[in-house]
C-alpha cells in the first residue's frame, strides 16, 4: 500500500509535465488540425534554456525562489521564440496544402531541431546538480516510508498555478475567445476582423512556453538532460493529448496525469525496460477503441 | 524601389535579426560543457554574430529583390520542365539508369568504397520502392517502416544462424515475416486516419526495436547477432579455402581469389531485388487492386460507396510494402554478417519516408534520384554527420513548402475516364 502511494505520488508529478507538454499539442491540433512533430523538440529546447540559465545563476548566488522565477521566464521566453518562428517558417506556408505536408514539415523541422542542438551543446548528457532537496516522509512506522520531496510539490504547484492561468485565459479574456472561434471556424472568424495569423501565432507562442516550463521541471527532476529528450517525451505527452481527447485542453491535463500514473505504476508492478511499450500500446489501443479519447469532440467527416 | 520600402525591408531585417538572437544566443552562444563536477559555460559570440548577421543580410536580401516570387517561379519552372522531360522520356532513362546500374562494378573507376556505396543507396532504392507502395499508392504515411526492415533482417539472422539454411530459402520467409507483421499492425490500425495512423506506425516502429533490445533471449539484446552467414553463389561460397568437399566460387570459375568478388555479387543480388520491386509496382498498380489503392488515396468515401473495402485494400499495401521491407531487411543482414537494434532507429524511418516523398510520392524515378542525392551526396560528407542530418531535415522542409508534391510529383492516377484531359 505505502509503495502504491508512492507510485501515485511520482505518477502525478511525471503526470504533470507531460500535461502541460500535451496542452501544446491539443491547442495546435484544435486550431490548425495537424500534430506539430518538433513540439517535444521545443520542449527539449525548453529543458536546454533553463538548464543554461540554471548554471548561470548559480553563478551569481541569487536565492532559490528568485533563481527559480528567473529561469522560468527566461525558459518561457526564449522557448517561445522558437515555437513562433517554426510556425512561420514551417508550418505557415503549408496551410491549404494537402493533409500530410504539414506533417512532413513539421518531422524535418523536429530533426532539424535535434541535429541543431546536438551540434550547439554536443552530443553528450547534461548532467546537473540537485536544486531543491529534502521532502516530507510520511508512514515512518511503516516498512516503507513514503516520500513526498520538496520538489514534486513544487512541481504540481507550478502545474497548478500554471493551469490556473491558462484556463482563465482561454475562457475569460479576448485572446482565449478569439482562439477558441478560429477552432470553429478560421474563415468565418477572419470575416468578423480577428486577425488569424496572429491569433495562430498566440497559440504556438502559449504551447511552447508551456512546455519549456515543462522543460524546466524536467531538468530539476531527472537532472540530466540530452539533445533525444524531446522525442520521448513527445510522443508520451502526444499520447496524452489522444487520451484526453485531442482538441480539449483539460482532457490535455487529464490524459497527461493517466500517463504518467500508467508509466509509472508499469515501472513499478510489472517491468521498467518495457515502461516505454506501456505508453506506445496505451497509444494504439486508446486511438483503435476511443479515437476522440475521454474528453474529446466526435469527429464528422465532410465529403 | 522607392525609398520607403527600403527603410520598411531594413526594419524588417533588423526584427529578424532580433529574433536570431533570441533563437541562436542560448543555445549557440552558451555551450555548456563539463569540467571536473558540474557543468560550465564556454560563451561562442562568434558564431552567434556570424549567424545573425547572415539571418539579417539574407531576410534583406530576400526583401529587397523580392527574390522570394520570381526565385520561387524560376525554381518551381525549372523542376515541372525537369519532371516533364523526365516522364516523356521515363522509359529511356530507365533503361540507361539500369545499363549502367548493371555495368558499374566494371567501370574502370569504381573501387571497393563506391562499391558499398552503391549497395547502401541501391538498399534504400529498394526501401523507398517498396515504402512508395504505402505511401505513394495508398496514400499511407507509414513512419514506422524501419520495424519491417528490422523484422526482416532479424527474421533472416535467426533462421539462417538456427538452422543453417541458405539464403534463398531465408529470403522468402523473412519476407513472410515481416508481412505478417505488417498484417498484424495494420489490422487494427488501418482504420485511423492519415496523420494518426503516421503516429501509430511510430509507436510500432519504437516497441519493434524495445522489444529487439530487452528480449535477450531470442535477440541477444544490444549486443545484436553475429556469425550470420553469407550468400553463396547457388551453392559455391566465396571463400579463399572451401571446406572439405566444398568447391568455391573463385575455383569454380578458375579466377584468382578476391574479396570483390563477394561484394559484386552482393551489389547484383540488391540490384536484382530492387528491380523485383520496382517491376512487382509497376504491374500491380495496373491490376484492380493497385487501382483501389489510387483510388482510396483519392477519396477514400467515394470508394466505400463504390464497394471498395477500404480496410482489405490498404491490408494488402502494408503487407506488401512490409514484404518488400522484410527483403531488403535480410539482405542487410547477409551483407552486414551482424545486426543489432541500433540499426533500426526511428531515423532510418525517416530518412526512408524522406525519400519516398522528395522524390515525389508515387514516383518511382523520385525514388531513385531522391536516395541518390540524399545517401550518395550527403556520403561524401561524412564526416559532417549532425550538419547533414540539419540539412536533411531543412530539405525536407523546403520541399514541403516549395513543391509539397516532392520533386518528381507523379500522383496522376494511372487511369482517367473519357482518356486524360489536359
Amino acid at each position: 500500500m505505502e509503495y502504491f502511494i508512492q507510485q501515485l505520488v511520482n505518477g502525478i508529478t511525471l503526470g504533470s509535465i507531460y500535461g502541460l507538454i500535451a496542452i501544446g499539442y491539443t491547442m495546435v491540433y484544435g486550431i490548425i488540425g495537424m500534430i506539430n512533430f518538433a513540439h517535444g523538440d521545443i520542449f527539449m529546447i525548453g529543458a536546454f534554456v533553463a538548464l543554461i540559465s540554471f548554471i548561470i545563476f548559480g553563478l551569481t548566488g541569487v536565492a532559490l525562489p528568485i533563481i527559480l522565477l528567473l529561469v522560468l521566464l527566461i525558459a518561457m521566453l526564449f522557448t517561445a521564440c522558437y515555437g513562433w518562428t517554426v510556425e512561420k517558417l514551417a508550418y505557415k506556408p503549408l496551410r491549404g496544402s494537402f493533409r500530410l505536408a504539414p506533417l512532413i514539415s513539421a518531422l524535418g523541422m523536429s530533426i532539424v531541431l535535434q541535429n541543431y542542438v546536438q551540434v550547439a551543446q554536443g552530443a553528450r548528457v547534461k548532467p546537473m546538480q540537485p536544486l531543491i532537496s529534502g521532502g516530507l516522509e510520511f508512514f515512518k512506522n511503516s516498512e516503507f516510508i513514503v516520500t513526498v520531496s520538496y520538489l514534486q510539490i513544487f512541481i504540481v504547484i507550478l502545474t497548478i498555478i500554471l493551469m490556473g492561468i491558462f484556463t482563465y485565459l482561454i475562457t475569460k479574456t479576448d485572446l482565449g475567445r478569439a482562439q477558441r472561434a478560429c477552432e470553429q471556424d478560421r474563415t468565418m472568424t477572419a470575416l468578423l476582423g480577428i486577425n488569424v495569423d496572429r491569433t495562430i501565432s498566440i497559440t504556438f507562442i502559449i504551447g511552447s512556453s508551456l512546455a519549456s516550463v515543462a522543460g524546466m521541471m524536467f531538468v530539476l527532476y531527472y537532472g540530466v538532460i540530452d539533445f533525444y529528450i524531446g522525442f520521448l517525451a513527445g510522443i508520451k505527452a502526444f499520447t496524452a493529448a489522444v487520451l484526453g481527447g485531442i482538441g480539449s485542453l483539460p482532457g490535455a491535463m487529464l490524459g497527461g496525469l493517466l500517463i504518467g500514473l500508467i508509466e509509472t505504476m508499469w515501472s513499478g508492478y510489472v517491468s521498467i525496460e518495457y515502461k516505454d511499450v506501456a505508453a506506445f500500446s496505451v497509444l494504439i489501443i486508446v486511438l483503435i477503441f476511443f479515437p476522440t479519447g475521454f474528453l474529446g469532440k466526435p469527429d464528422i467527416e465532410k465529403v | 524601389m522607392e525609398k520607403k520600402d527600403i527603410i520598411q525591408s531594413f526594419k524588417d531585417s533588423l526584427f529578424t535579426g532580433f529574433i536570431a538572437l533570441a533563437l541562436f544566443g542560448p543555445i549557440v552562444g552558451l555551450r555548456t560543457a563539463s569540467k571536473g563536477e558540474g557543468l560550465f559555460i564556454t560563451p561562442q559570440w562568434g558564431v552567434v554574430f556570424l549567424l545573425v548577421g547572415l539571418c539579417i543580410l539574407g531576410r534583406f536580401l530576400i526583401n529587397l529583390n523580392s527574390a522570394r516570387t520570381t526565385e520561387f517561379t524560376i525554381f518551381s519552372k525549372l523542376a515541372s520542365k525537369f519532371s516533364a522531360i523526365t516522364e516523356d522520356k521515363a522509359k529511356h532513362f530507365a533503361i540507361t539508369a539500369i545499363l549502367f546500374a548493371v555495368v558499374f562494378p566494371f567501370l574502370p573507376f569504381t573501387d571497393r568504397y563506391f562499391m558499398d556505396v552503391a549497395i547502401m543507396i541501391l538498399t534504400y532504392i529498394m526501401l523507398g520502392w517498396g515504402l512508395n507502395i504505402v505511401v505513394g499508392l495508398a496514400g499511407l504515411l507509414d513512419l514506422g517502416y524501419v520495424a519491417f526492415y528490422a523484422v526482416g533482417a532479424y527474421s533472416y539472422a535467426l533462421i539462417a544462424t538456427t538452422f543453417g539454411w541458405s539464403f534463398w530459402i531465408c529470403l522468402p520467409l523473412a519476407g513472410l515475416f515481416a508481412a505478417f507483421f505488417g498484417i498484424l499492425l495494420g489490422f487494427p490500425v488501418l482504420r485511423l486516419r492519415g496523420d494518426y495512423l503516421a503516429i501509430v506506425t511510430l509507436g510500432f516502429g519504437e516497441i519493434i526495436r524495445i522489444i529487439l533490445i530487452n528480449w535477450y533471449e531470442v535477440t541477444n539484446g544490444p549486443d545484436g547477432i553475429t556469425g550470420i552467414p553469407r550468400p553463396s553463389f547457388f551453392g559455391l561460397p566465396f571463400k579463399r579455402s572451401p571446406d572439405e568437399g566444398e568447391t568455391s566460387f573463385h575455383l569454380f570459375f578458375n579466377l584468382e581469389y578476391s574479396t570483390m568478388h563477394r561484394i559484386i555479387f552482393l551489389y547484383y543480388l540488391i540490384l536484382v531485388l530492387a528491380l523485383i520491386t520496382n517491376y512487382f509496382t509497376l504491374k500491380i498498380r495496373k491490376l484492380p487492386v493497385g487501382r483501389a489503392w489510387e483510388a482510396l488515396r483519392e477519396d477514400e468515401i467515394a470508394c466505400k460507396s463504390l464497394g471498395v473495402n477500404p480496410t482489405n485494400t490498404k491490408l494488402t499495401a502494408f503487407a506488401i510494402g512490409a514484404m518488400f521491407g522484410g527483403f531488403a531487411g535480410s539482405f542487410f543482414a547477409t551483407r552486414q554478417a551482424f545486426i543489432s537494434p541500433e540499426s533500426f532507429t526511428f531515423i532510418e524511418s525517416a530518412i526512408i519516408v524522406a525519400i519516398v516523398v522528395l522524390g515525389g510520392m508515387g514516383s518511382q524515378t523520385g525514388v531513385v534520384l531522391a536516395s541518390i542525392f540524399l545517401i550518395g551526396i550527403t556520403e561524401m560528407f561524412r564526416d559532417l554527420e549532425q550538419y547533414r542530418m540539419i540539412a536533411f531535415g531543412g530539405a525536407m522542409v523546403l520541399i514541403m513548402v516549395f513543391k509539397p508534391k516532392g520533386i518528381l510529383a507523379n500522383r496522376k492516377p494511372t487511369i482517367l475516364m473519357h482518356g486524360d484531359k489536359k
